[in-house]
């Protein structure tokens, strides 16, 4: 797992941006942007500058499941990895996230150690 | 409001009373054929229902505006243009802000204080490996020197910089108020909500009598909508006692898992 991979932190709270930002650095990954719904974080991750998409779901304008659906159907962007991190917690929306093409999902409110472990898996998959 | 149940059912049972006197009434006019009288009875009727209706419908609105108002009055900002749910809206905001405000200030504070628990140990570090090089009496005078130095400088440092971790720890400590103060607003939202629903359970059972005095007979909606959509619905209440929400992120594990992730 690359520690220099850029990271866009997707979240319509600043203070829970700001806390996962706050665990990434301290799991080593530092290089990491922020944008505050779907729709501001899909042009900026249509630049091809990030290595990894972490998402929460409930937001205004585009919605993580949205952002989710467009990664997966633009063949740039296809293979990106996505964890998503939400208090959503129904098992339909879970199964629909499942379907959608994510890699991860952590419910809030969640650990360092949680968020940690997913990442590693992630990476684990992929890179196997 | 409990007055007011009590009240109710008298007041439709006149109702019926004065329905079946007056039926009585139109059937014995129609009967020995006197029409213009059973018209009369017929527009007495309809004064009958619409009597009762004013007076149940104005017995509701006096109650809503009677607790709308008593929400108001000792609320923050009184204007005449303002309604209850703006006021509403404008406390849920204010905790909103409040909460916004105490996870800045926190985020700030550990943000703030994380760098010099790191330093504090890294330099920890390296005069421990120092001071076993000295234990094991491997060390050269002048580097016991610049131990001594280095430790002098250390323990002055931890000793501000511990000053200033318990600094910003009471001042996490104390950006905690914001619950008691949210707390607070909340618990008086939560009563005019319990309040208005009150109110509009009693507005039902009213149209419920409304619909027996004017005879309307509804359609029920398919509540079975199956288009709905998968949306995003926030935070679980009470997520153990119900089945279609997972419980923690174990429950998550194990359902991603059984979908072969």
């Amino acid at each position: 797992m690359n520690k220099d991979m850029k990271i866009l932190v997707v979240d319509d709270f600043s203070t829970m941006r700001r806390i996962i930002k706050n665990l990434l650095r301290d799991l080593g990954f530092s290089n990491t942007d922020e944008a505050d719904d779907g729709n501001s974080a899909l042009p900026m991750l249509q630049t091809g500058k990030y290595d990894f998409l972490v998402t929460d779901w409930n937001m205004p304008g585009m919605t993580g499941i949205e952002l989710l659906q467009h990664v997966r159907s633009d063949d740039s962007l296809k293979s990106l990895p996505v964890l998503m991190v939400t208090a959503e917690a129904k098992r339909d929306q879970i199964v629909a996230a499942a379907q959608a093409g994510v890699n991860g999902y952590v419910v809030k409110p969640f650990t360092a150690a949680v968020l940690k472990e997913k990442i590693e898996k992630i990476f684990e998959r992929i890179e196997s | 409001m409990t007055d007011q149940k009590k009240s109710d059912e008298p007041e439709l049972k006149g109702f019926e009373e004065k329905l079946k006197d007056q039926a009585r009434r139109l059937k014995e006019l129609v009967d020995s054929g006197d029409i213009s009288g059973a018209l009369s009875v017929v527009s007495d009727l309809d004064d009958t229902r619409d009597q009762t209706l004013f007076v149940e419908v104005g017995r509701l609105t006096r109650t809503l505006h009677e607790s709308i108002r008593n929400f108001r009055i000792d609320s923050i900002h009184v204007s005449a243009d303002k309604s209850t749910i703006n006021d509403a809206s404008d406390r849920l905001a204010y905790v909103v802000e409040m909460t916004n405000k105490a996870a800045t200030k926190t985020l700030d504070l550990v943000e703030d204080t994380m760098p010099y628990a790191a330093e504090i140990k890294n330099e920890a570090k390296s005069l421990e490996q120092k001071w076993k090089k000295l234990q094991r009496k491997e060390m050269k005078p002048d580097e016991f020197r610049a131990l001594s130095t280095s430790m002098a400088t250390f323990l002055g440092k931890l000793s501000r910089d511990s000053d200033k971790v318990h600094e910003n720890l009471s001042e996490i400590l104390i950006a905690q108020d914001f619950q008691d103060l949210t707390g607070q607003v909340l618990n008086r939202v939560m009563s005019l909500v319990t309040e208005v629903e009150e109110n509009l359970v009693d507005l039902v059972r009213m149209a419920g009598k409304v619909d027996i005095i004017t005879g309307t007979t509804h359609e029920v909606a398919d509540e079975n909508d199956q288009s709905e959509e998968i949306k995003g619905e926030g935070p679980q209440m009470n997520a153990e006692v119900r089945n279609d929400v997972v419980s923690g992120q174990d429950d998550v594990d194990d359902l991603l898992s059984s979908l072969g992730f």
